[in-house]
């Protein structure tokens, strides 16, 4: 239950008592929820006391009279500074006195009502407010959200891009002070490392680039009906390369054609990093076994290895942008931390989803969902 | 300068800081011990007791740095420690005038964040363990 603060301001009694009456009484139901909005009242009859009022407690709703002694209603409005989604003010007027219900909108109030008016009709006005004024708190609060999200993300990143430069840093100050001599052929392991760490940059920069792009929809894409196999067997034969110094197979099983209206670059990416991780964080001579499922109202892409595996912990975070499993068997393995993340975005455009089955030390296979329904309109996530 | 049998015991998840810094540290008569991670760290502890300890604030873990600080004072609270830190925003602490408070909660007697400047990380260490 949410109590709002209602402050009525009206020079005589038995209109500030019958508001107060009317309120006191009046609950709103919150849509889509079991949430109520009652009210807490209280009474001022002039503008002057109602100032003192409002600067020491601001009220959530402000019923005002226009006519007041000393300071009048739109005066009062004048003087105090309404933010829409802190103060909905409605404006007491005259009856057939449009032009001061004009001024009151003009200077800032939500409605107005004019005198007389029942109970009821003074209700209605109220519960116009109230959805207005909580409507505007949550724009409100989901920009803040929004802010600090961003905020994060952007922290993150920097600190991502920190540390391979200050590692390039580090060994262009020892090779600068000379710390293994002055024979360059000595520097050789110091100047790899550079390369590696500047590589790893790139790709961060590179995959940034790639998800802020689907997120913005701002990415060119041409949905054609085509063969998923067709673009799964080119991007296997990419992988095979990668995967020769650790003797990995990959196998793509699936030979009847899988059709799916689809952009064929999104696919290629999600095939390319689904197969790059399998290689990866396999072991030796192991193997990458992929699989295309037609299943109704979906096509599913399975690529299963036989790498060291997750934990139910490591499972949980696996899709959150720039997270990279840490663990004593990744040392050596370098990434961006945005793949799958990656995956994951694309997917939902596709109105589907990635998931993971995993046992550690056995493999993990990774099944990616995509719908078959045609001319999806871009899902922009929030 | 009387670095002779002063042993460092160096911890960071960036395998190229700790090639350079032990590189350094070497070149200055330190003996280093490196390890990748809190847990690597535990096990060094197991069989060593270091002169001073560097360590990264973030590893494996968010709290990484934190936990092995507070480790290592338990062996040995007279073992000092160095924290570094790339991300000094992110952790809320100043790294220039740490308060009593602040002090208190983290284990560390120095502060410092990347990149670090040798020269400056050669003078605390000199300070604090000689």
């Amino acid at each position: 239950m949410t109590k709002l603060k209602a402050l009525i301001v009206d020079d005589e009694m038995g209109m500030r008592l019958g508001a107060q009456r009317a309120l006191d009484k009046f609950s709103i139901a919150v849509e889509n929820s079991d949430h109520e909005i009652t009210f807490d009242t209280d009474i001022a009859g002039t503008a002057e006391e109602a100032l003192e009022k409002i600067e020491a407690h601001p009220p959530d709703i402000l019923l005002l009279d226009y006519k007041l002694p000393g300071m009048s209603g739109l005066d009062l409005l004048n003087t105090i500074h309404i933010e829409h989604d802190e103060t909905a003010v409605i404006m007491i007027t005259a009856y057939a006195s449009l032009e001061t219900a004009v001024s009151a909108i003009k200077q800032g109030a939500f409605d107005f009502i004019a005198k007389p008016f029942t109970p009821g009709e003074l209700k209605s006005v109220i519960e116009k407010a109230v959805k207005n004024l909580m409507l505007a708190r949550q724009v409100k609060k989901l920009a803040r959200e929004r802010h600090e999200i961003r905020f994060q993300f952007i922290s993150v990143l920097g600190h991502e891009l920190k540390a391979p430069i200050n590692a390039v840093q580090g060994y262009l100050n020892l090779m600068k002070d000379e710390t293994l001599g002055g024979d360059i052929s000595g520097y050789a392991k110091m100047i790899d490392r550079c390369l590696i760490r500047t590589d790893g940059m790139l790709k961060l920069i590179g995959d940034l680039l790639d998800l802020t792009k689907i997120e913005s929809g701002k990415r060119e894409r041409t949905l054609i009906k085509q063969n998923l196999v067709d673009i799964a067997d080119e991007a296997v034969e990419t992988a095979a390369v990668t995967g020769l110094e650790k003797n990995i197979t990959i196998e793509m099983h699936t030979k009847t054609p899988v059709f799916l209206t689809c952009d064929s670059s999104e696919m290629t990416i999600i095939f390319n990093n689904l197969l790059s991780n399998a290689v990866k964080y396999n072991c030796d001579n192991g193997r990458v076994d992929v699989y295309i499922e037609d299943t109704g109202e979906y096509v599913t892409i399975s690529v299963h290895d036989t790498g060291i595996g997750l934990s139910p912990a490591e499972k949980e975070k696996l899709f959150q942008e720039f997270v990279r499993i840490k663990n004593s068997k990744t040392k050596n393995i370098t990434g961006s931390g945005l793949g799958l993340a990656i995956v994951k975005k694309i997917s939902a455009q596709y109105k589907g989803n990635i998931s993971v089955n995993s046992e550690e030390g056995k493999g993990s296979t990774f099944c990616v969902t995509l719908s078959k329904k045609e001319g999806l309109s871009l899902t922009k996530e929030e | 300068m009387n670095t002779k049998n002063k042993t460092v015991l160096l911890v960071d998840d960036d395998a190229d800081f700790l090639y350079q810094t032990e590189l350094r540290l070497k070149q200055e008569g330190y003996t280093v011990i490196t390890a990748d991670g809190e847990e690597a760290a535990e096990t060094v502890l197991q069989e060593t007791r270091p002169d001073i300890a560097v360590i990264d604030l973030m590893m494996e873990r968010m709290d990484g740095g934190f936990t092995l600080a507070y480790h290592i004072k338990k062996i040995d609270n007279n073992i000092p420690v160095v924290m570094i830190s790339g991300v000094t925003g992110e952790t809320g602490i100043s790294f220039d005038a740490a308060t009593d408070e602040e002090r208190n909660w983290v284990k560390a007697d120095v502060f410092m964040a990347k990149p670090v400047r040798f020269e400056q990380l050669i003078r605390t260490i000199k300070k604090l363990a000689g």
